[in-house]
């Protein structure tokens, strides 16, 4: 245990140091922080999954409330979350249906019963999954396979059954956790290939001899772009530089290196060039549950002036950054005040911030906001791992990651504080 | 197996810097070894004092720590132990990856004490950052670092780097925003070394000297009034080294940086490091602590600001820079304007007006008070009505209703203002009494308060107030306990200067006036002024050698050594220290001992003149007793012929224009200084020869001293007859 003790508060401090970059390091970072911390907890032989849910419930506020900005903190810590509670209910299912099958087979001694009971659990199973939240679209459509197939293996197992209860429950106990370490390993990786998934999409969206904007820089953008060139598509891109921080230029710069025809701009002649535009390509800090968008500041202005001209407004958003949280959650921090040396250089201005003469009170005041918020109408299309989504369709999207259990678990740790 | 160990060994042997590469590590002086901030300090070590409600120890070493420091050594001095539980009972002595060790000591009075300490010590073992606990920065360490050590690995002399920043001073105040002194910088700009670093305090007289071999080595050089010292100092260990060879180096700026800039044999080079985009500054007196703080609320320290370090759900920035703690009881009509921090379980009354100001947890505001630009600490209690302006009020301080701080105002620890008291501006106000031996020298800081004493001092204080009530409460009002602190005369004008209050316009008003003043009078006032200084600073010289034209350099070597010769007679100075010093006035004036005999025997015989007399007979006697007491001084110029022939022309100008009384005693004095064998009959009769040939007017002396002459003439033949 010291060592994850360790771990995690070193994690904490990079992240109240704000020294992780990026949602998706730090989405990663926190998976993996949670894998440990999961593999580390001793579970007792009832209710394993509270005691899983607890422990990293605890390491979760924690993280949260380092550096509540980077949101995808804590939608990594709620799907864990999620992890444990679906894992520990395919179990149980599996289990019920185990023990419903013996109960049979010894009450009724009957070979051809085996069929019903199975059928019987399968429908306990998505009764009580039903309970747990709404019936996504998702599981509506391709419903199946993996509910299908756990309860087979277990009933093979209740074959089995009597020889020992004891051993069966510590490799139940064992199988939770190594259930839920699996599925968290998935996530890792989910959110590891998330860009090569966005990318794959790309040449449908891009057009040959179209002409794409983009702002600021975005690892997913610059996948997405490159993925469409790969596939031989031409087409031209405008990266606005995105002041204040400028990381345009490195984005022009690299999509100069993969070879595509590259324009850059100001961020300020973003609606004189929306006209000629075909396409806006942006990326996103956090997708809200309304289908709100917080995104590096300046793409609000980009967002209206697309609209003005009816261009296509998209924004590829990993899962990770997938939000359950409304942005008029009062828990939810949208903004981050940055350094205003990003915008001026502090030595050229330093006597305009002298103190010592006049009324003793700043009279300028540097204001350098990172986010901006975007309001899902003028979002045209969201594209994630799992396909192009419209953003009122975000929230049933959330629904599929997400446990409503979970969602109060910041206000959790701001009324432990 | 072999041909890899082998590798691994030559690799050793090849980099020996990257085998032998420490933990980076860092000193901080938690002592500043100043008075600026008393009577709080006399209380309360300065590092634990609150910036925006975090101490500031805490600033240095959260930033020491994200730059990569790996382990530090705090420096305790004063209050030793109150740092030591402080640090003990914080997060940073749990921190993976970054040790911070206290080292204690009693008797360390500056900060080069402090660094032959640690010296002894033996801990520090490569580069290190020297930096000072009230220092506020989030500058990246890394390049600062890597510059350091290649430097370091060209040239082994390259041993400091300095790190500064852009920063105007004030055209009016002459001082920065920081309220520290103008500074004055020499930098190559190619090679970034430091040549020069002045403070103000060396030259306010106008001018600066650059060493000519500063111009001759370095093809150029940009001399800089507008960067700040920022006091981060990347150091290899020699400057520890060097602290213990050099053991009257006290002061990190005034000696060693200064002392290692003109020390040219052993040739250690000093460099700076500007940093742009990032912050840094140290909190020197109550002006930075204002600047800082306000720099901090602006979030120009980012990430090291209040709501990163305290964690987001206790503190959330509003709207127009404003801070507030999640549990703070606000009443409705109460008014929190900008750039304002109001900390927990602080309670705000009715109508109360909050302006550019902190203010600590606990605190407790009644209604219609008004604070405005003001530092209020933790646990404060006041009450309705009151009037805060520009002022610094620390922890457990009451302010009884109706009371009302002046700009500039220091209420220290658990001081009263009894109702409607009005404290002056400036005043400092503490329960302890003023110490009454002012340490003059700066260095001597908490000298009488080292290590807890303080305290002890501060508990038996406590004690006695109950019964000394009656005395205090004069100083304070009704109910007040505490002292108004005297300000020292000649402070008092400088005391604006520092405050945490803005400078009053009629002060900068007064300064602008007094520039162009002395900027009109600065051509009339070179003569007499540097006449003035030269009267005992010798040395100086050479400096106005340039200004001047050679034919006013005489009159000025004359006054000189007239003023030289005044003293030694009214001051009994020995005639070899006066011999010494005309020749240094000699020297520096580039002149011959011709002139100097020339001018001495002017001035005593000028003294002779002016000395009181009633007849030619009495003046007489006057000439000739200076010349028998003096009669050594004059002779040491007297080498040869020529030398005397110029007293006697010299006298002889005198008396037909300043000194007209001795014209009818001109050959009784000649007589006399050939008595005392000043004179030679050579010289004399040399003399006589001489204006022989000249006009009319020329020889009245000549004339006079007729008879003289016949007899040295005479007395010479007889001799040759003998």
């Amino acid at each position: 245990m010291p060592d994850t003790q360790a771990l995690v508060n070193d994690f904490l401090n990079k992240l109240k140091k704000r020294k992780i970059e990026g949602s998706q390091a730090a989405a990663k970072q926190t998976a993996e922080l949670l894998r440990s911390v999961i593999s580390q907890t001793r579970v007792p032989y009832t209710n394993q999954a509270a005691a899983l849910i607890q422990s990293v419930k605890a390491v979760g506020e924690g993280l949260i409330a380092a550096n509540p900005v980077e949101l995808a903190v804590g939608n990594v810590v709620r799907r864990v979350l999620h992890i444990i509670r679906e894992e520990d209910l395919s179990l149980t299912t599996a289990a019920m249906a185990g023990l419903n099958l013996s109960a049979v087979s010894d009450d009724e001694d009957d070979v051809d019963g085996d069929n019903q009971p199975v059928l019987s659990a399968a429908a306990i199973a998505a009764a009580s999954r039903s309970t747990l939240r709404p019936p996504s679209l998702q599981t509506l459509l391709e419903d199946v396979p993996d509910s299908a197939a756990v309860p087979h293996t277990s009933s093979s197992g209740g074959d089995s059954e009597g020889k020992s209860k004891s051993a069966d429950k510590s490799s139940r106990s064992r199988k939770l956790k190594h259930d839920v370490i699996e599925a968290v390993n998935e996530l890792i990786q989910d959110i590891n290939t998330c860009h090569e998934q966005i990318a794959e999409q790309a040449v449908e969206h891009i057009h040959q001899n179209e002409v794409i904007l983009t702002l600021g820089s975005s690892r997913t953008v610059l996948e997405f772009l490159c993925a469409a060139k790969e596939k031989k598509r031409s087409f031209r891109v405008f990266v606005a530089e995105g002041a204040p921080r400028y990381q345009g230029h490195l984005l022009a710069k690299e999509l100069v290196t993969r070879g595509l025809q590259t324009t850059l701009i100001t961020d300020s002649a973003v609606f004189a060039m929306i006209s000629r535009v075909n396409m806006v390509i942006v990326g996103a800090h956090a997708v809200m549950a309304n289908g709100g968008v917080i995104a590096p500041v300046g793409l609000n202005m980009v967002a209206l002036a697309a609209q003005k001209h009816a261009v296509p407004f998209v924004v590829l958003a990993g899962s990770h950054k997938l939000c359950p949280l409304y942005p008029h959650h009062p828990e939810v921090l949208l903004n981050e005040l940055r350094s205003p040396s990003e915008l001026l250089d502090f030595g050229e201005f330093s006597d305009c911030l002298d103190f010592g003469s006049g009324i003793g009170a700043p009279l300028l005041h540097v204001v350098n906001p990172t986010f901006d918020y975007v309001p899902p109408k003028l979002v045209s299309l969201f594209i994630t791992d799992t396909g192009g989504h419209n953003p009122s369709y975000m929230y049933r999207l959330i629904a599929d990651y997400y446990s409503a259990d979970d969602l109060v678990l910041q206000r959790r740790a701001t009324s432990g504080n | 197996m072999g041909a890899q160990k082998k590798g691994a060994t030559a690799r050793v042997s090849e980099d020996p810097e990257e085998l032998a590469r420490n933990p980076l590590q860092a000193i901080l002086l938690a002592d500043s070894f100043a008075t600026t901030f008393r009577p709080i300090t006399l209380e309360r070590p300065k590092v634990l004092l609150p910036l925006v409600n975090i101490p500031m120890i805490d600033y240095t070493l959260a930033w020491l720590e994200s730059a990569g420091v790996e382990e530090v050594f705090v420096f305790c001095c004063a209050h030793s132990k109150q740092v030591i539980d402080y640090l003990e009972g914080s997060q940073w002595s749990s921190q993976p990856n970054f040790s911070v060790a206290t080292i204690e000591s009693h008797n360390s009075i500056s900060a080069g004490d402090a660094l032959r300490l640690i010296y002894e010590r033996n801990v520090i073992h490569g580069d290190f950052v020297l930096i000072s606990g009230d220092t506020v920065s989030n500058m990246l360490l890394t390049q600062a670092l890597q510059e350091h050590k290649e430097r370091k690995k060209k040239d082994a002399n390259a041993i400091m780097t300095m790190v500064v920043k852009q920063s105007k001073p004030s055209p009016i105040t002459q001082q920065s925003r920081l309220g520290t002194d103008e500074l004055f910088m020499a930098i190559n700009p190619v090679t970034k070394q430091l040549l020069c670093y002045e403070d103000k305090a060396e030259y306010s007289k106008g001018f600066i000297s650059l060493d000519k071999t500063l111009i001759a080595d370095n093809p150029s050089i940009i001399l800089h009034n507008d960067k700040q010292d920022c006091y981060i100092d990347i150091c290899s260990q020699e400057v520890l080294s060097l602290f213990t060879d050099n053991f009257d180096y006290q002061h990190l700026r005034r000696h060693f940086v200064k002392g290692l800039l003109v020390d040219d044999i052993m040739g250690y080079k000093i460099f700076t490091h500007e940093i742009h985009s990032s912050y840094a500054a140290r909190i020197d007196n109550f002006r930075s602590y204002d600047t800082i703080s306000k720099d901090i609320i602006q979030r120009w320290t980012y990430p090291f600001v209040p709501d990163v370090l305290c964690g987001s759900t206790a503190i959330k920035v509003e709207r127009q820079g404003t801070y507030r703690a999640s549990d703070v009881t606000l009443s409705r009509s109460a008014q929190v304007g900008s750039f304002t921090f109001i900390g927990q379980g602080t309670k705000i009354g009715n109508d109360t007006k909050i302006f550019h100001s902190v203010v600590g947890k606990g605190c407790t505001i009644g209604s219609n008070v008004t604070i405005e630009g003001s530092y209020i600490w933790n646990n404060v209690n006041i009450e309705d009505g009151c009037q805060l302006r520009h002022a610094i009020v620390c922890d457990g301080v009451i302010m009884k209703s109706g009371a009302v701080l002046q700009p500039g105002v220091i209420l220290s620890f658990k001081v009263v203002v009894g109702q409607q008291f009005v404290v002056p501006a400036y005043s400092k106000v503490s329960l302890l009494q003023q110490p009454t031996q002012q340490d003059s020298d700066e260095e001597l800081e908490y000298a009488d308060s080292t290590s807890g004493t303080g305290e002890l001092h501060s508990e038996k204080l406590n004690g006695d107030i109950a019964p000394d009530l009656s005395e205090t409460a004069s100083e304070l009002g009704t109910g007040g306990v505490g002292y108004i602190w005297s300000v020292f005369e000649g402070v008092q004008d400088e005391e604006w200067r520092h405050s945490v209050a803005p400078i009053p316009t009629d002060k900068l008003v007064k300064l602008m006036l007094d520039e162009d003043e002395e900027q009109l009078t600065q051509d009339g006032n070179v003569l007499s002024a540097s006449g003035e200084l030269k009267a005992d600073s010798d040395d100086n010289g050479s400096e106005d050698e340039n200004n001047e034209d050679s034919r006013d350099d005489y009159v000025f070597f004359e006054k000189e050594v007239e003023a030289t010769f005044l003293r030694a007679v009214h001051e009994n100075v020995k005639v070899d220290h006066a011999v010494l010093e005309v020749n240094a006035l000699r020297l520096s004036y580039n002149m011959a001992s011709v002139d100097c005999a020339g001018a001495i025997f002017y001035s005593m015989m000028k003294l002779a003149v002016e000395s009181p007399h009633s007849s030619a007979t009495e003046l007489h006697k006057n000439a000739a007793e200076m010349i028998t007491k003096w009669q050594k001084l004059l002779k040491s110029f007297l080498h040869d012929i020529d030398e005397e022939i110029e007293v006697i022309l010299k006298f002889e100008e005198m008396c037909l224009e300043s000194a007209k009384e001795f014209a009818a005693l001109f050959p009784q004095v000649l007589h006399l200084l050939y008595d005392k064998e000043i004179l030679q009959e050579d010289a004399i009769l040399r003399w006589a020869d001489e204006k022989e040939g000249a006009d009319e007017s020329d020889k009245v002396f000549l004339k006079r001293s007729e008879k003289f002459i016949q007899w040295l003439k005479e007395a010479e033949e007889e001799e040759d007859d003998d």
